[in-house]
């Protein structure tokens, strides 16, 4: 009998397991959360074959080491790292074969942040409200991986892909982030508009898969009574009281108190996810 | 920039815009952002949003978040001018008193600010759960945690602050004010608010359907619970 499961060896700095989240209950204050670089977790789930809404692993920085029960594909997309089945090397970016029992090594991000680890079948833990997308925010969905955590996989219910090595966009050395102004830029000096789309900012070590927190010239307020909580987006520009921008991704919150001076468009926020701390942020208006 | 379980509250600034006053604001690409004079006309739009969107007549979207005083349409998929220009001419009906079910919770009113918000509301400390629990509430909008609703229904007199150092942890289940707003905690989490009271009842349980027991429009009253005992 094969028990089709993965064991975590090495769980890495934050390996969470993800999906392409649960949108459409903002009403009820549940963040969508999901794959923060969604083209690269797409790729890798079409390069095991597996469907679009199937669940893998986003790792942080240093990667994971897996043990599968049964023989399985793997793809490792996103943030480049080397990758190994029992000690030899294996390919980034395409189909892998790992035989049960074997140790596949997922290793440190040489850039970028996040990579995905698909598994052929799909992650098969508990869906909450329809996701299996661990939600860091509000504890919905399975606990990040732990040493030993066991990952039940899914039926296999497609052939891997036949390509050898995808293209992948580079992480950014320079994070440039297209905005739409509003709904608060009405909130800020015209000064401070200018601030925001002239100057360079950093990306902050306190970043997380909440919001991309930024290092740089403050931004002032022309408002500065408090903002009654209001609905935000991902893609949301917000500026808490210490003047920095702050990006919300995946998992962030569904209402927010502090003013949102403008919206990134969704193409971009994959780079977003994949910028390492102290990367160069640009936000520039328009298309 | 995490979740706040405590916004300002709306009443604060009811009178600040005209009543036919409905701004519409852009959000990126896909999304709008509608702000309306006061609570109780954010509340009628979302309701009114609601219906719209059940009857399938308008508008395409994934998800109508009502807040304070603003109700976020995200996830349009037609595009947003048009939307927009349907909803500056759209009419509102207000909010029907009794559309929804009261849900009922059993509180038992010992929460450890009960003293403080009685020297608020500048009575005797065992009027508190009474007149709290005379009342009717309704869900205003959701936030901060899943499941956690905004009540109103509590008269501007009894508005009350918050506490300026959040607890680190306050039960799952606390019955908590803070400005206009009752809330209840639906699982342990750092909060602010003036506890008053506990509930049993559970807010929230993924594996349930629904699983919020309340929300935005939810009728809720509160009954005291072992004032026989």
């Amino acid at each position: 009998m094969t028990d089709r499961a993965l064991v975590v060896v090495r769980a890495g700095a934050l390996t969470t397991v993800q999906d392409l989240g649960r949108p459409g209950h903002a009403h009820l204050g549940v963040p969508p959360s999901g794959m923060l670089d969604v083209p690269a977790g797409l790729l890798a789930h079409r390069l095991v074959g597996n469907p679009a809404s199937a669940a893998l692993l986003e790792t942080t920085l240093n990667g994971v080491d897996l043990r599968p029960r049964c023989a399985v594909t793997v793809a490792v997309t996103g943030a480049p790292c080397p990758v190994a089945v029992d000690g030899r090397p294996a390919a980034w970016g395409a189909p892998v074969r790992v035989p049960a029992g074997a140790l596949l090594s997922v290793g440190a991000a040489l850039s970028g942040v996040r990579s995905y680890v698909a598994v052929s079948g799909g992650l098969d833990v508990d869906p909450v409200l329809g996701s299996r997308a661990t939600d860091l925010l509000s504890g919905l969905g399975p606990a990040p991986l732990a040493d030993g955590t066991v990952l039940p996989l899914g039926p296999v219910t497609a052939a891997p892909a036949r390509m050898d090595l995808a293209p992948q966009p580079a992480p950014p050395t320079e994070l440039v982030l297209r905005i739409a102004l509003g709904p608060r830029d009405d909130w800020f000096t015209p000064a401070a508009l200018r601030t925001l789309t002239t100057r360079t900012y950093r990306v902050s070590a306190t970043s997380n898969r909440i919001g991309l927190r930024t290092e740089g010239p403050p931004l002032e307020r022309a408002v500065t009574r408090e903002l009654p909580s209001e609905g935000v987006v991902s893609g949301a520009v917000q500026v808490p009281a210490n003047g920095r921008p702050v990006i919300f991704l995946a998992d962030r919150p569904t209402t927010g108190g502090y003013p949102v001076v403008a919206v990134v468009r969704p193409a971009d926020l994959a780079a977003a996810a994949q910028a390492v701390p102290g990367t160069a942020v640009r936000f520039v208006r328009g298309r | 920039m995490n979740g706040t379980e405590a916004p300002e509250p709306a009443s604060a600034r009811a009178t600040e815009a005209p009543a036919s006053e409905r701004r519409i604001l852009p959000v990126g690409d896909s999304a709008l952002l509608v702000e309306l004079p006061c609570a109780a006309e954010a509340e009628a739009l979302h309701a009114e949003l609601v219906r719209l969107r059940a009857a399938g007549v308008f508008p395409a979207v994934r998800d109508l978040v009502p807040a304070a005083r603003t109700v976020l349409l995200d996830g349009l998929t037609e595009p947003v001018h048009q939307v927009a220009a349907r909803l500056a001419a759209l009419p509102v009906p207000p909010v029907p008193p009794r559309t929804h079910e009261v849900v009922e919770l059993p509180v038992r009113y010992d929460g450890p600010d009960l003293a403080e918000v009685a020297d608020h509301w500048g009575v005797p400390v065992a009027d508190v759960p009474r007149i709290h629990a005379d009342l009717e509430f309704r869900v205003a909008f959701c936030g901060f945690a899943p499941g956690f609703g905004y009540l109103t229904g509590l008269p501007e007199r009894y508005a009350v602050p918050r506490h300026a150092t959040p607890r680190a942890a306050v039960p799952a289940g606390s019955v908590a004010l803070a400005g206009p707003y009752t809330g209840v905690y639906p699982r342990s989490s750092p909060g602010g608010w003036q506890l008053i009271g506990r509930t049993e009842a559970v807010l929230w349980d993924h594996t349930r359907t629904p699983a919020a027991l309340l929300s935005p429009g939810s009728r809720v009253r509160f009954r005291i619970l072992g004032e026989a005992a």
